[in-house]
């Protein structure tokens, strides 16, 4: 034992780390009976009482039009109170999870990436049973899908979404394009060769292609257009096949042709608007918040010059990516049947056709009403007939993980490490596994 | 081992002669002094910290609770058999040798700096300052915006210098944006390093550079025979802060690649985070979470060992 | 003491250079935030604005919190943050000399288990601990709370203000406790009155360590806080930037202020820790 301390330094004596290891048991001990056990589970509740809902941030209804909204409830339904808090999308996510055992929150706001995980791993509720049956009828097939997983709904569709095509007029014509060749994938390609080749923008086109779910967003409405598909009848991984790997090719091809801004590659939505704002991009695909900001003199250099068209079309359609999300019940509430009466109000078509400035409606019928088309006469015409066409990116259960391996596989691909082929392969057979 | 053959090496090993009658005065003392820090510390990481290490033995795949296999250590054996964590594991070891390298030499030259007899000590003291007191947040933000390849300021300054007028992609190949986020964190972290070895050298006695000096020293030789010995401890202090958070690296990357391009910039901590948290894989989480303690620790071990700082500096 | 004038030279000419290095990132900081928009993302680096602007500075401290514009959250956010970060660093600071000491000067079993214990637990990511924290935290009501930071930062940083105490302590001569020993102190009198003067700038460098992880964290308050109730600097920083709306002019802002405090902190406790420890001291 003499030696086992050893004097004045090198090494770990013994004592001491049968010392370390017992306090962690001892920890471990105390913290055992967690792993079991029931835990946090939800109730209907009265109906009457208070709810927390949490919301996000800079999108979509703003926090004052959440306020508003809820205040607009509050004189609906009397017995119900409502506190509201905000975070920003990024950190919606890990907040939502964070919160579900302690069941910090009643009513969450999800992106329609996540029903198939919240939902599996019983972290939201499944509300097929309050579902009404008109909904879907009355609501875009796309919106619809929005909270579904199999054949269960894990929520209410809210904010509906998609990517489109925006374009600088003022660019174009100076190239000699036309609005019309923009309606094609090839069309584009063709109007950035001109636009390059006039010298209007070094790189005419840019891109959300960082490493993050922007890419696949990018990458999905391509996908669709060149027929492509993330998962066969069967339920297994194809976009390594046909128009999956087509649409990496065509991404490839831009860069390798100078025509994308090499910038792409680290870029999410955001650097997008800037840079076409700034007038250094002719084209670009971004969210519909785009519109609005791209046309705004106090934001944007090319203020007026700004168009939006439809997604363009290739080999296998125009369908745009579905960016949309949800309102749903945290499986730990114990005031389901107040969520429901909240969330049944904010989707209301009325709610959602006054607050059309900030976000367009689910309801395919709002599309017509003076109200929904004045709140935003440039994108409402083209949003009616997108909305109608959407692909959605996999709905399993582990997407996130999916989609991390095929981020970092399509990056390889744009960065030429790898043939969009391998790249796409490789990105497939590790995911299989996840699946 | 007796109670005196305890008493007299540890007479032996502290060079305070024992003032105090007893042993158990002491030892009561000791007690007082640091229970409240164990309460404040333990009181709340305890619980924690066994749960998490509980979590890594079951396949928690879920925040919520609920019934989860039992899997032992597989967890743990789990990260050396997925492809994807070795790439992460080199990212970090290369971060963390790098990045602490650099601060230590640059912090130690910082150092030199504010402790010479320079005027206006306070305004270079408070120059070092700014790059710590900025948040990492901010301090990602601000790299990112310099490195971009489209209006960044770094591409600026070279065109402006008549260096190089392509728009070089700073952070759009891996590694050279791995080393990229490198001088983002030596940029504000090398403070941090110059502050504690500051305080250490403030203790060096200014006799000892007298003497080195008659004994014909130049300023490099007494650098190395009496400043660099005598900072020994002040060095694995700092070694050792930086390490635990390099290793640990997690906002800087969050905010300036996102682990890209091509997961070149992906490290441990991060993708802890995206198993944990994106993935709700809370079993492996935990795992990869014990396994970066494991690694710090050990490395830290290292680095004492090397510059003799005895089991652990701190105690002697 | 006698310094050459060469030597003296050479240290103002790094001097300078380290001056140039590290204002030269924090100049463009401050230059971000007063440019306009447009000049932001010039293709052309403007080196100074065409239209500065203070528009950012005058949202950030006019703006009404809690609302639509994010900036106003940022001067709550700062209170918060001082206030955490103040709390913690105190609380973790006195814990940290008290035993710091213990472990630097008394003789106790199981003493480098204990100090290896706290430490150990810094070597564990935030991210393995947060949903138990946040468990935990929600038990108590201490969600949304500055409390409830405060709690949780002292656990991170009491841990290193203990050991880098523990270290300083060691550095010092044990003679000049003996000394006022001697002379009728009790220990705790000799720890107060004459080693921790003297532990001046380990103390300064160690508070402003606390001061600026505190001030710093971002996971933990990223999850444990949801309105301006406790929301922390780079929480309310992050919130300028996102997938639908980011202006680095207005991080950059953010940034700017969010410097301000530590620097002046540090320059206010310069004046105390001039020197530090002199020969002098240790000859008594």
């Amino acid at each position: 034992m003499e030696r086992g301390a050893a004097p004045s330094g090198a090494g770990l004596p013994r004592r001491d780390l049968l010392g370390a290891a017992g306090a962690l048991g001892l920890s471990a001990f105390l913290a055992g009976c967690g792993v079991g056990g029931s835990g946090a589970t939800g109730a209907e509740g009265s109906g009457k009482g208070t709810i927390r809902a949490l919301f996000m941030k800079q999108a979509g209804y703003s926090e004052d039009d959440i306020t508003k909204m809820t205040a607009g409830f509050h004189s609906a339904n009397p017995g119900i109170t409502v506190k509201t808090e905000f975070v920003s999308y990024e950190a919606l996510h890990d907040k939502i999870v964070a919160a579900a055992p302690a069941g910090t929150y009643d009513v969450v706001l999800i992106d329609v990436i996540w029903p198939a995980e919240l939902g599996s791993t019983r972290v939201i509720t499944d509300v097929t049973r309050k579902w009404p049956e008109a909904w879907q009828r009355e609501m875009f097939a796309g919106a619809v899908e929005v909270p579904r997983y199999g054949s269960r709904f894990y929520g209410v569709p809210w904010i509906l979404d998609t990517k489109y095509l925006y374009y600088n007029d003022a660019h174009a014509r100076r190239a000699k394009v036309e609005a019309g060749e923009l309606d094609t994938w090839d069309g584009v390609l063709r109007a950035a060769r001109a636009i390059k080749a006039a010298g209007v923008t070094r790189y005419p086109l840019v891109w959300s292609w960082q490493q993050a779910e922007a890419l696949i967003c990018d990458y999905a409405q391509l996908l669709g257009a060149f027929g492509g598909r993330f998962l066969d009848p069967s339920g297994r991984l194809a976009f390594n096949i046909g128009g999956g790997v087509r649409a990496l090719e065509f991404m490839r091809r831009s860069i390798v042709e100078g025509l994308s801004n090499p910038v792409s590659t680290q870029s999410i939505e955001e650097d997008v608007r800037r840079i076409f704002s700034a007038g250094q991009a002719s084209l670009a695909l971004n969210w519909t918040y785009m519109a609005a900001q791209a046309n705004d003199p106090r934001q944007s250099g090319v203020a007026g010059d700004v168009k939006v068209l439809r997604t363009p079309s290739g080999p296998g359609g125009r369908p745009g990516v579905n960016g949309s999300m949800a309102l749903a019940i945290s499986a730990s509430s114990k005031q389901r049947a107040a969520a429901w009466k909240y969330i049944s109000y904010l989707v209301s078509p009325p709610v959602q056709d006054r607050y059309a400035v900030s976000s367009l409606p689910v309801w395919t019928r709002s599309y017509d009403e003076p109200q929904v088309i004045r709140a935003n006469p440039v994108l409402v015409p083209q949003a009616k007939r997108q909305l109608g066409d959407l692909i959605a990116r996999p709905q399993v259960r582990s997407y996130n993980a999916v989609s991390q391996l095929l981020q970092s596989e399509i990056q390889k691909a744009l960065l030429g490490q790898k043939t969009p082929q391998k790249a796409l392969d490789d990105a497939a057979h590790r995911a299989e596994d996840l699946l | 081992m007796t109670g005196m053959a305890i008493a007299t090496r540890i007479r032996r090993r502290i060079r305070v002669p024992t003032l105090t009658g007893t042993g158990t005065r002491e030892v009561r003392f000791a007690i007082a002094l640091l229970l409240p820090a164990a309460l404040v510390v333990f009181g709340v990481v305890i619980y924690p910290v066994g749960r998490t290490l509980v979590l890594s033995l079951f396949g928690v795949d879920s925040a919520m609770p609920g019934h989860y296999p039992f899997v032992g250590l597989r967890n743990y054996a789990k990260a050396f058999t997925d492809p994807a964590f070795y790439p992460v594991l080199w990212h970090t070891v290369y971060f963390t040798f790098v990045s602490t390298a650099l601060e230590l030499t640059l912090g130690i030259g910082v150092a030199m700096v504010l402790n010479a007899p320079l005027k206006a000590r306070w305004l270079w003291r408070s120059i070092v300052v700014l790059p710590w007191a900025l948040p990492t947040i901010v301090d990602g933000a601000l790299w990112r915006w310099i490195y971009n390849g489209q209006y960044g300021a770094l591409n600026g300054l070279l065109s402006t210098l008549h260096i190089s007028h392509t728009d070089h992609q700073w952070l759009g190949s891996p590694f050279l944006a791995l080393n990229m986020v490198i001088v983002a964190d030596v940029w504000k972290n090398t403070s941090i390093v110059a502050f504690f070895v500051l305080a250490g050298l403030q203790t060096i006695p200014h006799e000892l550079y007298e003497a080195a000096r008659m004994d014909g020293a130049g300023p490099v030789r007494s650098f190395l025979r009496v400043t660099l010995p005598l900072l020994r401890p002040s060095i694995a202090v700092v070694l050792i802060l930086r390490t635990i958070e390099a290793f640990k690296v997690f906002d800087i990357i969050y905010v300036m690649t996102g682990g890209g391009p091509a997961s070149g910039t992906q490290t441990v901590a991060f993708y802890t985070y995206q198993q944990a948290f994106s993935n709700q894989l809370f079993g492996y989480g935990s795992a990869l979470a014990y396994l970066i303690a494991l690694a710090v620790f050990a490395l830290a071990m290292v680095y004492l060992r090397i510059l003799r700082q005895g089991a652990m500096a701190g105690v002697r | 003491m006698r310094t050459s004038r060469r030597y003296l030279a050479f240290m103002y000419a790094m001097a300078v250079l380290m001056a140039v290095i590290i204002l030269a990132p924090f100049a463009w900081l401050v230059i971000s935030s007063i440019s306009s928009p447009a000049d932001l993302v010039s293709s052309h680096v403007h080196w100074l604005p065409e239209r500065p602007t203070l528009e950012r500075y005058r949202q950030i401290f006019t703006s009404a919190s809690g609302g639509d514009n994010v900036a106003g959250d940022f001067r709550v956010a700062m209170l918060n943050s001082l206030i955490v970060a103040g709390s913690t660093t105190v609380i973790s600071l006195v814990l940290g000399c008290l035993g710091g000491y213990a472990f630097a000067r008394l003789r106790f079993p199981f003493r480098r288990t204990t100090l290896m214990s706290f430490l150990a637990i810094y070597m564990l990511p935030p991210i393995a601990l947060v949903i138990p924290l946040y468990l935990a935290l929600s038990g108590l009501g201490l969600l949304d709370t500055k409390l409830g930071l405060i709690v949780t930062y002292c656990s991170l940083v009491t841990p290193f203000c203990l050991w880098t105490m523990s270290n300083y302590f060691l550095s010092l001569p044990p003679e000049l406790e003996e000394a006022a020993r001697v002379d009728g102190c009790s220990r705790f009198g000799a720890l107060v009155r004459v080693v921790l003067p003297l532990a001046r700038p380990a103390i300064l460098a160690t508070a402003m360590f606390g001061f600026l992880l505190a001030w710093d964290e971002f996971l933990y308050s990223l999850i444990f806080t949801s309105t301006t109730n406790s929301k922390t600097i780079p929480v309310a920083i992050a919130e300028f930037t996102g997938k639908f709306s980011s202006d680095f002019g207005l991080v950059a802002a953010g940034g700017v202020l969010a410097a301000l405090p530590p620097v002046l902190l540090a320059l206010v406790f310069q004046r105390f820790i001039v020197g530090g420890l002199t020969a002098g001291a240790v000859k008594g």
